[in-house]
């Protein structure tokens, strides 16, 4: 059982717990993550590790609650018990020798990219983060990237807070504008990544997307997140979460991620049944 | 009485019936039967069907309890050596083991041992006296090694029967399992008409209760290293980690939605319970025409699965000929009974999908030429002979190989080209004080030869340790 020490709520959907798990705390890196069953009957779910504390013995996750298992997760408050949880898992992003680096972030992907915003300042490059969202109330973590960017941009689909549009917009200035960007990292939505890597393949700019298949043990077991990259099957619990966003398969993630979508519609009707 | 030839048989669920549900096939004996069953052994004084045991279960000694009545110490003597009774009787191929030995095989069928093992287990089980007896725990307990501490990781078989011998020896004892479960195979492969959960978790209980501690969710080579376990006081350390990862057949169309690895199919079903769907909430998607390709267990297991979930037509794609069939025959047999269909000398060599899910498999016949290493024919294409068959789901069968993720983040840890690893005649690997044993060193095998492996490496962790305090 993993104690939950502390819950923020960060936008409406968007929740942050911090939960005792020492053993984890001690060995995280960023980009690495965990999967969790929140209860007896519950699915296993991948999370990215946000933050880490290995003094206090405690990781924090931040999600969006998306369907039934988020949700779940959702209500849990102080002090109440997670079932399961298994991490760290797959590879840690290799942060040495990059100067300047772009980091976006859509949606929740920018929980996910926080830790390597961190990392990559705290690594000494120059790094220049977006986030976006649909609306302003959506967009998240803006001060703690703030304090780990040399550059900060914000953009929301509805024009409610920074610019009007996406973040791919700005990406497509800092590439016309800045020079020397050698690395560039995508967190989001499939059509938001492959946009990116389509953008960057024509600048020749390293780019590096965290994907976010459907898993189920998340040691390499299963194969359930199996993944084309640069023509050969991955899996992307052991091998990733992290790739070349120029060599993946982005058709058919976005296929193989849609295969139980009835199913997770039928279970999130239960939950609003069950009053999740 | 006249010598009776046959096995007594043990009733099941009728096919027509056992379809639509997930409960155990065979019944087991009962005490009658059981009772039957066991005068038929000649209590031969050379005991051959102890040699055919991997873990030396005293055979004609448990079989002679059960006919003086007295069940509770035929699972004493029983538990002496196994560990898990009650998941032996079930899954070992015993036709290949204890039976293949027994005497009375030689004439006529051999004594059911399988099926008496299982009944002195349940029995004991049921009744709550499936422990092993306190005294004989203490009395077996080596001073010298009392307290001292070493690891085991994986809960499978083999790790469960090391730590359960370790821990007799009176070691303190640790099992580190990735899961959120014990049991390995039994719990996430093998199916619940096969192999009841509920089982398992009491052999588990019971190696528990010997004082074995097991720790949930700690993936070895990520969570902790071998080395800091070694760093943390654990002075021998024991790898049974299986065999789990996936092979692919590596053909056009295999990402397609709808394909699955055995692996990913079962433990959807049975570790996550998919089909108690919606109430447990990892969902398992069949469809009405389901391949699996391969011939072996995990294969009817797969096929019979897909039949419970509802699917109509059922196929198992095999590339060579019944006989060639690895799956112990009783499967075979029940899968046929089940109604599966079996398109035997055929190989997939492309699946085909609409809208990104796949909707046929292209399979090729195939012929038998001249035997290979494996010594049986080698199945080789029929040119021009490429047909369809309709599916809409698929499920590859085909092996696992072991997982590199614990060889790859160990140093110095020797392992075969294909990823098992090394091992002597005791088990123990390339590094001092690491053993290993099970599908991990030898490839997927089976259950008694995994538990054999886990009892040989226990011995010798045991002397390792009794040698390195002499020192
Ligand atoms: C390596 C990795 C890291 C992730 N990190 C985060 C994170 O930090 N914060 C966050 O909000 N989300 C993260 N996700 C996504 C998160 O796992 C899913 O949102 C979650 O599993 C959805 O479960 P659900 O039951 O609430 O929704 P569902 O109703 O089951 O599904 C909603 C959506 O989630 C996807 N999904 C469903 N099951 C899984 C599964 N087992 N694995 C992956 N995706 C699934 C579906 O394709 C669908 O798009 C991560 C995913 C991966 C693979
Ligand atoms: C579907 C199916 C049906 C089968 N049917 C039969 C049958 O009828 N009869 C028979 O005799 N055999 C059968 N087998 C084979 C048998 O189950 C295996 O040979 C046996 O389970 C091997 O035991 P093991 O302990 O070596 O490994 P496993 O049972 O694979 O257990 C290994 C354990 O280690 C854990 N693990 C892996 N990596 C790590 C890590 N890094 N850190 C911590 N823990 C880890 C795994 O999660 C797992 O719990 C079947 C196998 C399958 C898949
Ligand atoms: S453990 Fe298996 S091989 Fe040994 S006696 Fe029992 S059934 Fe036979
Ligand atoms: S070989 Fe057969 S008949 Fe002889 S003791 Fe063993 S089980 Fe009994
Ligand atoms: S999640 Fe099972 S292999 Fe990656």
């Amino acid at each position: 059982m993993y104690e939950v020490l502390a819950k923020e709520k960060l936008a409406p959907t968007i929740k942050k717990l911090t939960v005792k798990a020492p053993l984890i705390a001690e060995k995280t890196q960023p980009g690495n993550f965990i999967i969790l069953r929140v209860d007896e009957k519950g699915e296993r779910i991948p999370l990215t590790v946000a933050d880490y504390d290995r003094e206090k013995g405690s990781i924090t996750i931040i999600f969006q609650e998306v369907g039934y298992s988020t949700k779940l997760l959702g209500k849990m408050e102080k002090g109440d018990q997670i079932r399961d949880i298994v991490g760290p898992l797959g590879h840690h992003i290799d942060m040495e020798g990059y100067e300047k680096v772009v980091l976006l972030g859509g949606g929740t992907g920018t929980a996910l990219l926080y830790p390597k915003v961190k990392g990559f300042y705290e690594m000494g490059a120059e790094v220049i983060s977006i986030t976006g969202a649909r609306t302003k109330n959506l967009i998240i973590l803006e001060d703690d990237l703030r304090k780990f960017s040399d550059k900060l941009y914000i953009a929301t689909d509805d024009g409610s807070y920074g610019h009007h549009g996406f973040v791919t917009d700005i990406l497509k200035d800092l590439l016309e504008e800045e020079t020397g960007i050698d690395l560039v990292v995508a967190i989001g939505p499939v059509p938001m990544m492959k946009a990116v890597a389509d953008m960057t393949e024509e600048y020749g700019i390293e780019t590096i997307v965290s994907l976010n298949a459907i898993m189920v043990d998340g040691t390499g077991m299963c194969g359930a997140c199996r993944i084309t990259v640069g023509g050969e099957t991955k899996f992307t619990c052991v091998d990733g979460p992290s790739f070349d966003a120029h060599q993946v398969d982005f058709a058919e993630l976005m296929n193989r991620l849609s295969f139980y979508t009835n199913e997770e519609e039928e279970i999130k009707d239960n939950a609003v049944k069950e009053e999740i | 009485m006249a010598m009776q030839k046959k096995k007594t048989s043990m009733q099941e669920q009728k096919a027509e019936e056992r379809i639509n549900n997930f409960e155990e096939v065979p019944y087991g004996y009962t005490d009658e039967e059981a009772l039957q069953e066991a005068k038929r052994c000649l209590q031969c004084k050379d005991e051959p069907c102890v040699d055919g045991c991997p873990v030396e279960v005293p055979i004609p000694d448990f079989i002679q309890a059960i006919i003086d009545g007295d069940v509770e110490k035929a699972n004493q003597i029983i538990k002496s050596k196994n560990n898990l009774p009650a998941v032996c009787g079930r899954v070992c191929p015993q036709e290949e083991q204890c039976e293949a030995v027994c005497v009375m095989g030689n004439k006529f069928e051999p004594v059911a041992i399988g099926r008496l093992e299982r009944y002195v287990a349940d029995y004991n089980m049921q009744r709550g006296t499936d422990k092993s007896s306190k005294e004989e725990i203490e009395k077996n307990k080596i001073p010298e090694l009392e307290g001292r501490k070493v690891a085991v990781i994986g809960a499978g078989p083999a790790g469960l029967t090391a730590a359960a011998d370790l821990v007799r020896f009176g070691l303190e004892v640790t099992i580190f399992e990735a899961l959120h479960d014990t049991g390995g195979v039994l719990s996430y492969g093998i199916p619940e008409f096969r192999m009841p959960k509920e089982i398992v978790d009491q052999e588990v209980e019971a190696i528990k209760e010997l004082g074995v501690e097991i720790k949930l969710n700690v993936l070895v080579g990520k969570t902790i290293t071998i080395d800091e376990l070694f760093e943390e006081g654990y002075e021998a350390v024991f790898i049974g980690v299986g065999a789990g990862l996936p092979r692919f057949l590596g053909i056009p169309g295999e990402n397609l939605n709808g394909v699955y690895s055995a692996n990913e199919f079962l433990t959807r079903v049975n570790l996550m319970k998919a089909f108690k769907y919606p109430e447990y909430k990892t969902p398992v998607k069949v469809g009405n025409k389901v391949a699996v390709v391969g011939g072996g267990n995990v294969a009817m297991d797969a096929a019979r699965t897909a039949k419970r979930l509802g699917s109509e037509n059922v196929y198992i794609v095999y590339r060579r000929a019944a006989e060639q069939m690895p799956a112990r025959s009783e499967e075979i047999e029940h899968a046929r009974e089940e109604g599966i269909i079996f398109k035997l000398l055929n190989n997939p060599v492309e699946i085909h999908g609409d809208q990104g899910r796949v909707d046929k498999m292209e399979c090729v016949e195939m012929e038998l030429g001249e035997k290979d290493d494996s010594g049986r024919r080698r199945p080789i294409p029929i040119e021009g002979s490429n047909w369809m068959l309709d599916i809409d789901t698929a499920i590859i069968a085909i092996g696992t190989n072991p997982n590199p993720l614990l060889t790859k983040n160990t140093k110095d840890l020797a392992t075969k080209s294909w990823g098992g690893i090394k091992v002597d005649d005791n088990q123990q690997t390339s590094r001092e004080g690491v053993y290993a044993g099970g599908d991990v060193v030898t490839g997927a095998a089976t259950v008694i030869k995994a538990m054999g492996a886990g009892k040989t490496a226990a011995k010798n962790i045991k002397e390792y340790l009794l040698n390195k305090s002499d020192k």
